[in-house]
């Protein structure tokens, strides 16, 4: 009597086809961004002594992460120019801050609000991505340029609207005291920190059924990792809610209105349906991440939103590559890192490193020299605008460019070739 | 004519008449607020042909070229600086300076803006379309921070050599004239006229309506394209040159990030013109000098850039082409 043999157990690296994935580019850039996301605060704790300054610095790239993924829809896969996408991210960030403050009972409405962010979160998407819808729908007919043009419009009308209506906005003085997010009590979890319980008990939010009620709760209260955690399930959630656009009926939709809209529209697509939902759905993600920019910093001030932070969205997109999620996400981070990390430490590191070599005398200040403290200060624009014309020319495509992408041109490029050749003998 | 035409004229109806209500009820003020406005315009306009003339060829917005402008005028300011310039009176000294100080600073920026499209985007003009667009911006960044490197954030003079003074200004029925509004107006006609006949009436300006037209036929015509580009690039920046020299002279003062709204103003006005289109660059330059004169008087002057980009949009969504925009088809 033979024993059936024992069905071989699988490893696990087959089971997650772990090999295939971490072959595939882009899989593998999602495996170690997770891997850094969950890596990252640990490794930052431990190594600055439980400072959490770092994380709070992640915290807010993410805010640019979601901006860059939104905006990716409405460039990188729609091929629309937008340079006016902080417009749809002040829509979110004031739709918020305007429910979660006292901003409102000093308006000529007379009335408090203070919704909680959840509901906020989602209410400043539909927010922003109904001024998306407005915005786009009379302009859409307009050729690539213009549309660029009148969103560039758009958003310069934006940030100063905020400026002059200070009875709504808060004008120049900005929104402040912005309610921090919090969870029911009944939440707890690694969030809360050790000490969860005292967080608990301390801390009281508004009831959101009686607002003059408080609830026992864990309140973010400007709480970096809580922050840190938020804006991670947001990005992961946003990846997988683009991802699976782009490989919908929609986003072969957009794709194909990229490449030539009059072929589009003779396969029966509906060219002004299809890129007024790649603008809504752009802005939506812009809503979102204004939301969350209101509650982090618990500010929202009109100097956030001027046209260099959709200039600084589009860079990010651009240079990691136009319609490449992954690409979009390093891009963020890395503009992110060189805007805020690289380019402002800078001047110190740069005043250390020429003492360390002998050079220490550059540091004083003599004659026209004013030091190289503040030489190197007044460099960084034009250091920032070198990195920017190197990492172009030498990757026009963006840093991780989108493999179709990819492989349509270098099938271009061999058909070229080989039309060539077949010319040459011809003749 | 569509429905979306009675739209643009509904629309311009409004705002004609409205001023020219205004126009009647307080006339002197009127054509004062004109005078400032086409002052004002004259130098977008400058600008705005660089825009609208690397558009139309390479199809690129020129983040940089409001940067070429603003250099123009530093570099026109340390120029100046060898001439022992009488900054009261205007003096021999100070009419030879202007008189060789203008070809010198066009030339120089001319140079220098072939050499940014010959680095910053040549290379990338088989890229992708967004590619260079970013290495503009890039160039603008690089730009603004050799000024200030070179002068710090504080403003800095631009010597006032003009002829200035009470003896240069007057009053005719109540306007108030001074020189240099008319030296800015008839300096920018001459200008644009001299590009007019240059594009309209030589061989170089005629290889460029070509390949603006269709680079490749163009190509196989014999034209040399990265010539007729960098020729493109060269005229922008001597017009742009000129303009930021004017800007000098006419305000006195400057800062290293001017180039980035008065580039911003100067591309609504080549969009607002029909982009592509010389002379749309240059009415739609004056034309949103007007507005920003006349939104500064009658409307407040915070409210001038919602004016300037409300009344663009809605042009754009009853014209799609802009003002002089021709409606050729999709490519």
């Amino acid at each position: 009597m033979s024993q059936p043999t024992p069905a071989k157990r699988r490893s696990i690296m087959t089971r997650l086809h772990l090999r295939e994935r971490i072959r595939d580019r882009d899989q593998a850039i999602y495996g170690v961004l997770l891997l850094g996301a969950l890596v990252f605060p640990l490794a930052t704790l431990y190594a600055s002594g439980g400072s959490t300054a770092y994380i709070a610095q992640a915290a807010h790239a993410g805010t640019w992460v979601l901006l860059a993924i939104g905006l990716n829809v409405v460039v990188g896969f729609a091929g629309l120019l937008d340079l006016g996408y902080a417009a749809f991210f002040a829509i979110g960030a004031y739709t918020y801050a305007l429910f979660a403050s006292a901003q409102l009972g000093s308006s000529p409405l007379h009335h408090n609000f203070h919704l909680p962010f959840w509901i906020m979160l989602f209410i400043g998407m539909f927010v922003a991505a109904g001024f998306g819808v407005l915005l786009g729908f009379p302009t859409l007919r307009l050729r690539g340029d213009y549309l660029a043009i009148v969103t560039l419009g758009f958003g310069e009308i934006v940030p100063v609207l905020s400026y002059n209506l200070p009875q709504w906005t808060g004008g120049i003085n900005a929104i402040g005291g912005i309610d921090q997010p919090w969870l029911p009590a009944w939440i707890t979890g690694p969030w809360a920190g050790a000490d969860s319980v005292s967080v608990i008990q301390n801390s009281t939010c508004r009831n959101p059924l009686d607002q003059s009620h408080f609830v026992p709760c864990f309140n973010f209260s400007f709480d970096p990792v809580a922050f840190y955690v938020l804006v991670v399930i947001m990005i992961i959630v946003a990846v997988i809610l683009v991802n699976n656009l782009y490989r919908s009926r929609l986003g072969r939709a957009w794709m194909a209105i990229r490449e030539d809209e009059v072929a589009a529209a003779a396969m029966g697509i509906n060219t002004v349906t299809t890129k007024l939902l790649a603008f809504a759905i752009g802005a939506s993600f812009s809503g979102f991440a204004g939301a969350y920019y209101g509650a982090i910093f618990s500010l929202v001030s009109p100097d956030d939103f001027l046209f260099i932070v959709s200039i600084t969205v589009l860079v990010m997109v651009v240079l990691g590559g136009m319609g490449n999620i992954t690409g979009v996400i390093v891009g963020a981070l890395v503009i992110y890192f060189v805007l805020n990390t690289l380019l402002p430490s800078l001047a110190s590191n740069s005043e250390s490193i020429a003492n360390a070599v002998g050079l220490g005398s550059l540091n004083a200040q003599h004659g026209d020299w004013p030091g190289l403290y503040a030489e190197v200060q007044r460099l960084q624009f034009l250091i920032f605008g070198l990195i920017l014309v190197l990492i172009m020319l030498l990757r026009p495509q963006g840093l991780f460019p989108s493999r179709v992408r990819e492989q349509e041109l270098k099938h271009a490029a061999v058909q070229e070739e080989a039309s060539a050749v077949e010319e040459g003998a011809r003749a | 004519m569509s429905l979306p035409d009675y739209g643009f004229y509904i629309i311009a109806g409004t705002g004609i008449v409205l001023l020219a209500a205004q126009a009647v009820i307080h006339p002197t003020a009127f054509i004062q607020i004109t005078i400032f406005g086409l002052a004002d315009g004259a130098m977008y306009a400058l600008v705005a042909l660089g825009y609208t003339m690397v558009y139309g060829i390479i199809e690129l917005i020129n983040f940089a070229h409001g940067d070429v402008f603003t250099l123009g005028a530093y570099i026109a300011a340390a120029v100046l600086g060898f001439f022992a310039i009488d900054e009261t009176n205007f003096s021999t000294v100070n009419l030879i300076a202007l008189l060789l100080v203008f070809p010198v600073v066009m030339l120089i920026m001319g140079g220098i803006n072939i050499t940014i499209e010959r680095v910053a985007y040549r290379p990338l003009r088989n890229a992708p379309r967004l590619a260079p667009l970013i290495t503009a911006i890039g160039m603008s960044f690089i730009l603004e921070g050799i000024m200030f490197v070179w002068h710090g954030p504080a403003s800095v003079h631009f010597p006032d050599l003009l002829p200035h003074g009470p003896a240069f200004q007057t009053t005719i029925g109540g306007v108030f004239f001074t020189f240099k509004d008319v030296f800015v107006v008839v300096t920018t006609v001459i200008l644009v006229s001299l590009l007019a006949i240059f594009i309209n009436r030589t061989k170089l300006g005629k290889a460029m309506r070509a390949t603006a037209q269709d680079r490749d036929a163009a190509q196989l015509m014999g034209i040399d394209i990265n010539r007729t580009i960098a020729a493109t690039f060269f005229i922008g920046a001597l017009l742009a040159g000129a303009g930021g020299m004017i800007w000098g002279l006419y305000f006195n003062n400057l800062f290293y990030n001017l180039g980035f709204r008065t580039g911003l103003v100067a591309f609504t006005s080549a969009v607002f013109g029909g982009i592509g289109n010389i002379p749309g660059a240059a009415i739609g330059g004056l034309l949103i000098g007007l507005i920003a004169a006349y939104s500064d008087s009658y409307i407040g002057s915070k409210w001038t850039e919602v004016m300037i980009f409300g009344i663009l949009i809605l042009v754009l969504v009853f014209r799609p082409t802009g003002l002089l925009g021709m409606r050729v088809p999709e490519k």
